[in-house]
């Protein structure tokens, strides 16, 4: 299994809690009467061969625009989607295929608070029965006392106190912070090691995000947690991960220390993103922001050959057009893909290859 | 002769509701010159979408304007009936791109019986052929091609239904569109194409916008000027370069909303926030609105409500600290 992990998996299994290798999600989508004569199986590529480690305590960031493939990406890590290919494997054990039986205790582990607060808890349960469930789900805690023990133990962590006042609440007497905060408390409560987070402060008022992420960041450094914190916002990205990935149509483009990723940036397409983002300088009101983009992104249905992003790229290549380049190293921890941090030399060679490999498919087709 | 678009004086839309009256707006003004942007921002439930509502004299019930002056043009639109504010006002002079409007596209109407629907709708001398000549330019306008207005709504990426919605509110020609976070549900890079496409038509239309949103980086990319909103009030109205420049905002509401902004370029430890949560608009507190969240508290805000006051050219600022009040110096 140690053999096809990619090259840039440089941390060691002892400090990596979760790995993710070369996992794929394609989903078929319905055909016309003529691909299906013709036999063709047209698939969504959603998520398209991601790999990265998390280590202990570590947060994580997966950053890109709607339809990237991060919500996905951590669907399948929460096992509520199975991988096309590719594996998952967590604490040094494959966990990709596991059947009913053995999920429980993955789940146990790897817990997730998803994006709307609003929507992700029972209307009908009160606080302290939507932080009992997963007690009881899980055979925690063997007597009321003890549940409820861990109850209060839990709420004080998130900061919902007193408990008498809150644990009688239903959803709807909370405010969107209060209520993310609960569904915080309800993934802790299990004592999990990895969290996943898919967009946990979107919904919730300017004001109160800072305070969730400060809270969620308190709590992770306290229980030692890995953070897989899936975004679209770099801004709170970089205040909030350790690392950041950057993903564009199913594919991480650049992934390093959040810091050098957003101050040196090695892919153009990362340079977009970052160059789009609003700040609260003034002075820009009557300027247009210059961005080294162009297009709009492509359906995951119909994904550019070669590099995905070179038909938006301002910067492509002859290279870019049939050739995908691979995770590059381009500083400490650094690596991007992307044919302009290689050599001529390189680019020349990897472009003759791909077009000789494209020609001698092609006779044999 | 006056070069404002609009005028609003002491405006108050409340909400009769069964529980009591919720004082959603309780008395803001403000004025907008031709060629200006006005940003409006604050948290969720303080005013700022009503603000917009109640400047198309459009109050959702049971909300209703009780007090106030909006003077489009210098004429006052709050005593019209609702035949002259949909002939004569609504899109003619003012128009609004709702939140969200992007997603409310009839799914089985094409753009083309969408846009020709608004034209019917809001104008008195309707031809056929007017209106397609003038959906072609606005559609063309933000940057869309012909075809476009024979697709239906489905064929259409969010981008691009957003284009749809800011020519619909272009082509009667106002002076004056209101946009309610007409970015919010959009991707950084589109959001961006959007923000330069508003700047692009303000300086070839000579358009005003009043620009609603939550979050004041985006406000600082758009707005020539900011009011800051608070529970139904406002609390502060400044320059782009009075509330983002080096001297920073001056009222405490304002500074940390700015400090609970996260900036890309500037790594902090911990971002700042707002402990505590807006007051109940049925039953506000007495004195300042902000004052239970405010660190500056002192007795003469929670006694005395503090009024917009000028501290610098054209910066108002409601707020006993941020004009040198001398009872608040003495306490």
């Amino acid at each position: 299994m140690n053999d096809n992990k990619p090259h840039y998996f440089e941390f060691d299994d002892q400090d990596v809690v979760l790995e993710v290798i070369n996992l794929q999600k394609h989903f078929p989508i319905r055909r016309h009467a003529s691909e299906v004569l013709a036999g063709a199986h047209p698939f969504v590529r959603a998520v398209d061969g991601v790999s990265f480690q998390l280590r202990r305590g570590e947060i994580l960031g997966l950053v890109g625009e709607s339809g990237c493939g991060k919500t996905t990406t951590g669907k399948m890590i929460m096992k509520l989607l199975e991988p096309t290919h590719g594996s998952l494997v967590f604490n040094g054990e494959d966990v990709t295929h596991t059947g009913k039986g053995s999920e429980i205790h993955y789940r146990r582990r790897v817990q997730m608070v998803f994006q709307d607060p609003y929507a992700s808890m029972n209307p009908r349960f009160k606080v302290k029965d939507v932080l009992e469930e997963p007690l009881l789900i899980h055979k925690v805690g063997a007597t009321k006392a003890e549940r409820v023990q861990k109850i209060r133990a839990v709420m004080e962590k998130v900061k919902i106190t007193p408990y008498e006042e809150y644990s009688e609440r239903h959803p709807h007497m909370l405010s969107g912070g209060q209520r993310q905060r609960i569904a915080t408390a309800r993934t802790l409560i299990l004592e999990p090691s990895v969290i996943v987070a898919d967009e946990p402060v979107s919904m919730i008022d300017l004001s109160t995000r800072a305070e969730i992420l400060h809270m969620m960041k308190t709590v992770q450094r306290e229980m030692e947690l890995s953070f897989l914190y899936i975004t679209h916002d770099i801004s709170t990205a970089r205040y909030f991960t350790d690392r950041i990935s950057v993903m564009y149509l199913g594919k991480i483009m650049e992934i390093g220390p959040s810091d050098s990723v957003i101050d040196q940036p090695m892919h153009p397409y990362s340079r977009a993103l970052i160059s789009a983002v609003c700040e609260p300088v003034p002075g820009k009101a009557n300027e247009l922001k210059v961005l080294p983009i162009t297009g709009e992104i492509p359906s995951a249905a119909k994904i550019p050959a070669g590099c995905r992003f070179h038909t938006r790229c301002l910067e492509a290549m002859e290279v870019c057009k049939v050739a995908e380049p691979e995770l590059l190293k381009v500083g400490k921890q650094h690596y991007a893909a992307c044919w302009l941090n290689t050599d001529e030399e390189t680019r020349r060679k990897s472009r003759e290859q791909a077009v000789a490999q494209l020609e001698s498919r092609a006779k044999t087709a | 002769m006056t070069t404002n678009v609009l005028e609003v004086k002491n405006l108050k839309l409340h909400y009769f509701t069964e529980q009591g009256v919720v004082r959603a707006l309780d008395g803001i003004s403000f004025e907008i010159a031709r060629g200006e942007t006005l940003g409006l921002v604050g948290e969720s439930g303080c005013g700022k979408t009503t603000t917009g509502v109640a400047l198309l004299n459009m109050p959702s019930p049971p909300g209703r304007i009780v007090e106030g002056q909006i003077l489009i043009d210098g004429i006052d639109i709050v005593g019209m009936n609702s035949r002259q504010l949909r002939r004569e006002v609504r899109w003619s002079k003012i128009a609004m791109v709702f939140q969200g409007a992007m997603n409310c596209l009839t799914p089985v109407y094409t753009i083309r019986q969408l846009m020709d629907e608004t034209y019917r709708e809001h104008t008195d001398k309707y031809t056929k052929e007017d209106a397609n000549a003038s959906m072609l330019k606005y559609v063309n306008m933000v940057g869309l091609p012909d075809h476009i207005l024979d697709r239906y709504p489905h064929e259409l990426s969010g981008g691009m239904k957003q284009r749809v919605v800011i020519a619909m509110a272009l082509f009667l020609e106002p002076s004056l569109i209101i946009m309610d976070e007409p970015t919010t549900a959009l991707d950084v890079i589109v959001q961006a194409q959007i923000l330069n496409l508003i700047k692009g038509l303000k300086k070839n239309l000579g358009l005003s916008y009043i620009f609603i949103t939550h979050d004041l980086a985006t406000e600082a990319e758009v707005a020539d000027r900011i009011m800051v909103m608070y529970a139904g009030k406002a609390v502060e109205l400044g320059s782009n370069e009075q509330i983002f420049g080096l001297q920073g905002p001056m009222h405490p509401y304002t500074a940390k909303l700015l400090a609970a902004t996260p900036r890309l370029h500037q790594k902090v430890d911990e971002l700042a926030f707002i402990p505590g949560s807006p007051p109940d608009l049925i039953d506000p507190p007495v004195g300042c609105r902000f004052a239970p969240r405010c660190p500056f508290a002192k007795a003469k805000c929670l006694q005395v409500e503090p009024t917009m006051t000028e501290v610098g050219p054209r910066h108002q600022v409601a707020c006993w600290k941020a004009i040198k009040d001398s009872d608040y110096e003495r306490q």
